[in-house]
């Protein structure tokens, strides 16, 4: 991911949107006329709030899977925002170039391991370590959570450098010829010159972490019930659908399709805030 | 030029060799700063303007493979040897830059950037040192209303002062100018040079420029470099009426450069 200025990342924002819009259109069509007549003949409320999923009786409350989605995600996201902005400062304001040169390849190339493997790695190492330490079943949300905030760190560490990269050497100059030490510039300047960069990075983690599902369902045990503590098995809306769409038939298939509706929507959420936060930002040059 | 004779030297360049790798870019270079006045450096361009002036706040230490022999004194002591602390040094020896680098931040956040780096948090202090620079730098006026909006869409001729009343409100004892003017037109460029005539009641200023009439203009003392070396240095007066070197007085009279 190569990134040269603010505005490219702006850039590269509307291009991915740009393009994505047409794709999506279409499958968001598809998704919405197979779920929405579902949701209105279910009833929105009965749907999204009521935590009883039995589809054999024809009961299909997703409120479960939206709790495990949002509990997943915000997780994966304290593990992971902290941690990748942390690196990236570190390595765009603390490393020797030819050292980050070296190590900022190595780190995106980890974003191109497949999910599969981050699940795999989970299942293996982590989920006993979890069960040893803190009891429980192992598979847990904060497996789930340290899995995808380790999964999403490429995306943030890679995006943020680039960003923190892009802010221009004359304000660093600036600030350290007022007296400012290094750690003063970068928390008191550079950070928020690269802010759109980082928030831009922060967000397509969390849309990376409620999208993954191969590594979720690997390792959050999938239970159809709200968590009510970082160590409960849960279900994810994605690992809902992955699951049972290969024998879901008539409503439930339908019902199946409404939680596509409502994964969509969230995301559409997401973009939203993403978009406000950014076009927020202080211009820069 | 005041006729004061016996004003202690507020910078002593002894002797000073500066090497980018093999390069060298400073050749033995001797000099001395009278505390509030305004000492010009001229010469063409690559002479080594640039490189002296950030010799003195140390900002060189920036570039990798800079080295540096001979000593800058400020007040009597080694700013590369005495143990004095680079940030501190830097808060008595503050640099404007050539373009105008206002932060990305507010107005009002890039005037007490250098108290907040500082330590100081006081909002009462904040403000007060804040409307003080701005005055100083003659922005309060057009600015006092909309101190929190964003610096960067301000003119270049306002940016530039709001990097100087950034520099004002940590009290600098010396103000470092590296061709402030170059990006501004000449009513821009007059006022700053007004500026600069007022601030020398406070502040030891040295200015780098390219603009002979500036140097004119504004200085009490000019001294002209020439690849890597000091050539002369001498009153303002002296150095545009009659000065003792040939090279001098071609470049001055602009036959090269
Ligand atoms: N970072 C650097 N690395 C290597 N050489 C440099 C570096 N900075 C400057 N130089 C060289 O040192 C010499 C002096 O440069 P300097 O920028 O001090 O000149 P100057 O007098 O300020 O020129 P100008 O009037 O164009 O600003 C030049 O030959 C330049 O190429
Ligand atoms: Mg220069």
């Amino acid at each position: 991911m190569k990134i040269f200025g603010e505005k490219g990342v702006e850039r590269l924002l509307s291009v991915v949107a740009f393009s994505a819009i047409s794709a999506l259109a279409l499958i968001a069509l598809f998704i919405f006329i197979e779920g929405l007549p579902f949701l209105f003949r279910y009833g929105v409320k009965d749907f999204l709030f009521s935590s009883d999923w039995r589809p054999e009786s024809g009961k299909f409350g997703i409120y479960p899977m939206i709790s495990a989605s949002f509990w997943v995600m915000l997780g994966a996201m304290l593990v992971g925002a902290p941690l990748g902005i942390a690196g990236a400062i570190f390595l765009a304001e603390f490393t020797p170039k030819t050292v980050m040169h070296i190590v900022k390849p190595a780190i995106e190339l980890l974003a191109a391991v497949p999910s599969v493997i981050y699940g795999f790695i989970g299942v293996v190492v982590l989920a006993p370590i979890i069960r040893e330490i803190f009891g429980g079943p192992g598979l847990s949300v904060l497996a789930g959570a340290i899995i995808l905030g380790i999964m999403i760190l490429p995306t943030v560490i890679s995006i943020s450098i680039d960003s923190i990269l892009a802010v221009p050497v004359s304000f660093r100059e600036g600030s350290l010829a007022l007296g400012a030490t290094v750690w003063q510039t970068v928390h008191m300047l550079t950070i928020k010159a690269a802010k759109s960069g980082i928030v831009a990075s922060i967000i397509l983690g969390m849309g990376r972490a409620i999208g993954e599902t191969m590594a979720v369902i690997m390792v959050t045990g999938n239970s159809v019930m709200i968590p009510n503590s970082p160590l409960d098995s849960a279900r994810t809306l994605t690992a809902n659908i992955a699951l049972e769409m290969s024998y879901a038939t008539g409503m439930h298939r339908e019902a199946l399709f409404a939680t596509g509706v409502v994964l969509f929507i969230v995301i559409i959420i997401l973009n939203s805030i993403a978009s406000v936060a950014i076009r927020k930002k202080v211009i820069v040059k | 030029m005041e006729d004061n004779t016996k004003i202690n030297d507020k910078i002593e360049i002894k002797n000073l060799d500066l090497f980018y790798g093999q390069f060298q870019a400073l050749n033995a270079i001797s000099m001395t700063i009278k505390p509030k006045l305004i000492t010009a450096l001229i010469g063409p361009s690559g002479c080594g303007k640039s490189t002296l002036l950030r010799c003195l706040n140390r900002m060189n230490d920036l570039i990798r493979g800079v080295r540096i022999t001979g000593q800058v004194m400020l007040d009597g002591k080694d700013i590369y040897n005495s143990g004095m602390e680079i940030t501190e040094l830097r808060k008595k020896v503050g640099m404007v830059f050539q373009r105008p680098n206002p932060f990305p931040l507010s107005i009002y956040d890039n005037v007490v950037y250098g108290l907040r780096v500082a330590g100081i948090k006081g909002k009462n202090q904040l403000d007060e040192i804040a409307e003080m620079s701005l005055k100083s730098a003659w922005l309060w006026d057009q600015l006092k209303d909309k101190l929190h909006h964003p610096a960067l869409p301000l003119p270049l001729d306002q940016q530039q002062r709001l990097c100087i009343a950034r520099l004002l409100a940590v009290k600098p004892e010396v103000i470092l100018m590296d061709e402030p003017c170059s990006a501004l037109d000449p009513i821009s460029t007059s006022k700053i040079e007004d500026l600069m005539h007022e601030l020398k009641k406070d502040y030891t200023i040295i200015i780098v420029t390219h603009n002979m009439q500036q140097a004119s203009r504004v200085s009490d003392y000019t001294a002209f470099y020439y690849i890597g070396n000091l050539i002369e240095f001498a009153d303002t007066k002296k150095i545009f009426t009659a000065p003792d070197k040939k090279q001098t007085e071609d470049y001055i009279s602009g036959r090269f450069g």
